[in-house]
Formats: structure tokens, sequence, C-alpha cells
């Protein structure tokens, strides 16, 4: 299993568009993505529920990604997340 | 004729007949259905159909309003693919044998339920976006073309409300303008409106169905629309919209681009504004910066005294919207022909001679004060200059640069932030000209005020028509003042700018651009004649006739 921890700087937070394509790279990949703010969480391949999340800037989120092609998924989104929020 | 008003999206005009559109209806019962797979592939057909019309519409709103506007489409289309949207729905369809249309109705409701709940507003306005995508699934199932609403001639449309997707879909060649009874000014609605320029007034709560059919004419500058207008109102209006198509193309031709000559002079073009409903002007016509912000307005809108609270919202307003543009505030100009009753001034028999503008703040420092700490405070907003009008003494401007540093005394003491600013001076006596060498070594830029300029060195009186025989604009008198401001400026490092009506005068541009003058502050509506005009000239040749 593989961790992420990032904190968010976008000021909108993660917003419908980049959140769109964030799903759509992830979908791409066979491991389970799992984001968590707090005590929620959501599968991270689901757009709706991830803007459910209501994730704000300088929220602090952990994601956990597990599955065969985790290492490549996790660096994936490691440079996604950066990009975009 | 009736007039109702509303909130305009966009400066601009719409004429025309008016077209009722009245979104499609339909009626979704609870029936249940006996084939669940086969409903529920229906709603995979119709989800799949959505989501290519959205990718459709995606493409069309890139063209006709600019990639930022269009993503609203993208994010439709994704969140058609959904996984826990689509199994809500097809649990209702399999399960409880509801038919397709019911089955998509509640689930996306509740999609749309769950973020208008949240708190975050941008959260909350995404349940327009499901409402949006759930009106396109049941228009799929349904077999209705929302496009049939329009009608087949160029009209002006009354909605309840448009959806982004709808407001896309409109045939652009027959939409003259929308109002809307409902929707806001930041919709994605008004947004795609305004940046497809279609004139277009939303919260109007008068709109009517008994309109359709009617002659209407959409006034945004005034935020309102005319049913069956008189014929003087619309022939005055039809010539407003000719004059913004003409200057919509020059814009398209002249957007973005440089005020500099053919052989390479650049001269500044700002805007000359009167209060903050303008700023949209110095936007829209791409001024380089506010050359010239009348603070009357906060003084002539009001019974009594403004605050340094009011003025400083006002100011910071202007100076944070136009940010990083340059904005020049001219402190109070009371006095003369713009008259306060709280201010109980006495009453003059020359008032242009006498106690007006920097006269009136210089002895009553503490209504002076006032505002120049809202001045102050709002410095840290944006690019604020301070400029004093009617200064005719090196000691007046001394005197206001020391109640400058009072009042940042004052502010430093309570801790508040100030920026950076420039102070400049208006030259707009004859005296002022006279001395312009000290007052450049005082500040940083120039301003002329020729209007002013003109009449105090011709000695005639702007406001009186009989003496328009002996006034001549162009006196060489004027003209030779304006240069030697320039070059004293330029032995200072003062910069030197014209805010006056004759900087818009294209008849002279050429002459002010030979002489070196930096800037030219003009009405927002002639930024873009001027810059036309700069670009055409080519201060290598002689010029043909010499004004001074």
């Amino acid at each position: 299993m593989k961790e992420i921890n990032y904190t968010i700087q976008d000021p909108l937070g993660i917003h419908a568009r980049p959140a769109g394509i964030l799903v759509k790279t992830l979908k791409q990949y066979k491991s389970s993505v799992t984001i968590f703010k707090g005590d929620k969480s959501c599968d991270m391949k689901k757009l709706l529920a991830l803007m459910g999340m209501g994730i704000k800037k300088d929220d602090n989120v952990t994601i956990k990604i597990e599955g065969e092609d985790e290492e490549k998924c996790a660096e994936e989104l490691g440079k996604a997340l950066k990009e975009m929020f | 004729m009736q007039v109702a008003t509303g909130k305009s999206v966009l400066n601009g005009i719409a004429i025309g007949k008016i077209k009722v559109y009245r979104a499609p209806k339909v009626e979704i019962n609870a029936d249940l259905i006996e084939d669940a797979e086969t409903e529920a592939a229906r709603f995979d057909n119709a989800r799949e159909k959505a989501i290519e019309q959205q990718n459709t519409l995606y493409e069309k709103a890139v063209v006709d309003a600019g990639e930022d506007s269009a993503e609203v489409f993208s994010v439709h289309a994704m969140m058609l693919e959904d996984d826990d949207l689509i199994d809500a729905t097809k649990e209702i369809i399999l399960k409880q044998k509801h038919n397709a249309e019911y089955a998509t109705k509640v689930a996306f409701d509740n999609q749309a339920k769950v973020f208008a709940e949240m708190d975050d507003p941008y959260m909350k306005e995404r349940s327009a976006d499901i409402y949006d995508i759930e009106q396109s699934v049941l228009n799929v199932l349904f077999g209705i073309s929302p496009e049939a609403m329009q009608g087949t001639e160029p009209a002006i449309l009354v909605a309840r409300d448009l959806s982004p997707s709808e407001t896309v879909r409109l045939d652009k060649s027959l939409l003259l303008g929308i109002i809307t009874k409902e929707g806001s000014s930041n919709s994605h609605t008004a947004i795609l409106a305004r940046s497809m320029g279609i004139p277009a007034l939303v919260q109007c709560a008068e709109a009517s169905m008994d309109w359709d059919g009617k002659e209407g004419i959409i006034d945004c500058y005034n935020s309102c629309v005319y049913i069956d207008p008189a014929p003087d109102l619309q022939k005055s209006l039809k010539k407003r919209q000719d004059d913004d198509i003409k200057q919509k193309a020059l814009l398209q031709e002249l957007k973005g681009k440089d005020n500099t000559t053919i052989d390479g002079k650049t001269v500044k073009i700002y805007a000359n504004i009167g209060g903050p409903s303008d700023i949209g002007l110095v936007q829209q016509n791409d001024a380089g910066g506010v050359g010239l912000f009348r603070s009357e307005f906060v003084y002539l809108n009001s019974k009594d005294y403004p605050t340094e609270e009011e003025q400083f919202q006002a100011y910071r307003h202007a100076v944070e919207s136009l940010a990083p543009k340059q904005v020049i505030i001219r402190t109070c100009d009371i006095g003369a022909d713009k008259q306060v009753d709280y201010m109980n001034m006495q009453k003059e028999d020359n008032p242009a001679m006498g106690c007006r503008a920097i006269r009136i703040c210089l002895t009553r420092k503490d209504f002076f004060k006032t505002q120049l700490r809202a001045l102050l405070r709002a410095s840290s907003y944006g690019n604020l200059g301070i400029m004093f009008p009617m200064i005719i003494s090196t000691r007046e401007l001394r005197e206001c640069r020391d109640l400058l540093k009072e009042c940042t005394a004052e502010l430093t003491e309570k801790n508040v932030k100030i920026g950076e600013y420039s102070v400049g001076v208006m030259i707009e006596t004859p005296a002022a000209v006279m001395i312009a060498d000290e007052l450049a070594e005082e500040c940083d830029f120039f301003s002329i005020g020729t209007n002013d300029l003109t009449q105090y060195t011709l000695a005639i009186d702007r406001q009186n028509a009989a003496l328009d025989p002996f006034l001549n604009i162009h006196h060489p008198a004027i003209l030779r003042e304006i240069k030697m401001t320039v070059d004293a400026g330029h032995r200072h490092n003062t910069w030197v700018g014209i805010c006056g009506e004759l900087g818009a005068d294209l008849t002279l541009t050429e002459t002010f651009l030979r002489m070196g003058i930096d800037e030219l502050s003009v009405n927002p509506v002639s930024v873009l004649p001027l810059r036309k005009t700069v670009r055409g000239l080519d201060l290598r040749n002689p010029q043909e006739e010499r004004l001074y």
C-alpha cells in the first residue's frame, strides 16, 4: 500500500473540472484509491463523492492506494495533485 | 409602453420581437415497468447521448464564449459518468421496477440536494449542474429537442430561467437578447451570455408570458427592458446600439494592442471616470489605467460628510478591481460649479475664482484629512496615484504633502498598512504652468486639466455660450502652456499627462505626441478611437501645420 499526504493549495479547493480530470486519470489504474479528510473518506474514482467531501484550501488529506499498479498510480497521482491543487 | 427592471449582465442594447421560451413540459409518472433490464439499457443510452451532447456543447461554447466559460460542459460530461449516480439510478429501475424517467429524476434530484446542502457556496452552486444534466437525460428520454423552443425568427428570449446547456444550445444568429425572471448575475448562464456578448437582463421579476410577440428593447446600461417602446426612445436607443456595434468592431481590432506610433513612440492612454459604476467601462474599453478618478461622487451622493470608512471602501474597490493598473484619484474638487448643501459654503460673486478644490481642503483640514486617510488606506490594495487639484504654489503642494505625512503617522500608529503610491498635481492655472519646474521637483506626475486651464488663460467662462465667437480651444497660448509643462516636468523626471477634454481631441494627438506628452486620459469610450489615431501616426514625417 502507498500513502500520500497533501495540503490543498488551490483557493477553490478540490473543484469540479480538475477533480473530473483526476478521476479520469485514476480510473486507468486497477488499484483502489481512497481519500481521507478527518473522519470522512471516499473512493477517489468517484467524482460526485469526491466533490461531496467539500475539500477546501489548506485542508490536509491522506490518500491510500492499494493494488498491483500502486507504485505507478501513486506517482501519477502525486504529480497531478501538485499540478492541479 | 411598459418598463420593467432587472440586473444587467453586460452593457449593451438589444432591440427586437420578444419570444417567450417555455421549458419543455414533461410529466413524469411513477409507473412500474416489467422489463427492468431493457429500461436500464434505455437509461444508459440516454445518458450516453447526453454525454455526447455535453461534449458537443463544450466545443460550441469554446468557440462562442471561450475555454473558461466552456468548462462547465466538460464537467457535466464527467458527472454523467459518475458511478454512484449511475448505480443509484439503475437501482431504482432494477430493484423498484420504476421507469427510467422517474428513476433519473429521483436519483439526480437526490444528488442535487447533497450539493445544495453543502456549506461551501461553490459546491452549493453545483446542484444547478446536476439539474442541468438531469434535464439533458430527460430530454433524450422524452425525445424533446430544446432547440425547438427558440423559434425561427431573430428574437429577444424571455424565460423563467435558462440553464447553461439551454443557453449554449441557442442559435446565436437568432438570439438578440435574454431576459430571465430568475438567475443571478454570477450564474453560469450570465457568464456565458457575457462572454458571448449577448445583452442579458436577469432577475427581471415583472417578466411576463404576455410579452410574447411584442416589440421590446433591453437597455442594459439602465438595467431595464421597454415593452412596446415609444418611437423616439426606440430611435435614441437604436443610435446607442449602433455606437456600441462600432465600438465593438474597434475593440475587436484594437484590444490588447499598444498605443504606439508607426515609428515606435508609445503613449499611455488612460480613462477619466466619475464613480465606481464606471470601473467596468475602463476594462471594457481596454484603458491602461485611470488618469482621473473624480472623487466628487463621494461628496455629491451624500447628505452629510462622507465618513473615512465609506470613502475607503469606494477607493479600495476602484484600486483593487483595476490592479495592477494605475488609478489616479483626484482629491475633493468641490466648489465653483459643484456645490453640496452640508458644506455650508459662503455664496461667492465669482465662484470660479473663489474658494474651491484644494483651497477648501487646506482651509478645512480635518475634512481633507478624512479623505487622505481613506486614500492612504486604499493604497495597499493596488496602484494608487493621489492628485491635488487647483494648485497655484509650491507652498500648497508642500502643505498637502505634510498632511499626507501626518495622516500616515496617524495610521501607522494604529498599525494600518499603507502601500506605495505616487503624488501628482493638476496643472490647471497659468500660475501652475509658470512654476511647473518648482512643482515638478516635489511630485511624481502632472496632469493638465485643459478645461480650467483654458478658462483661466483666456479669461473666458466656458459655460457662457455668448462667448463662443471668442473661444478658440486650440489657442496657441494653451498649446504653448502644455508644451512648457511637458518640458518642465521632463527636466525633473516627472511624467506629464492631459486629463482635460483636449486629450481626446484627435486633431491634436500628433501635436501632443510631438511635444512628448506621456499620457492622455480621456472618456472611456474615447480610448480606442485615440489608440487607433496614435497607431496611424508616423512622427518621422514633418508635421503639416504647426499649431503653436
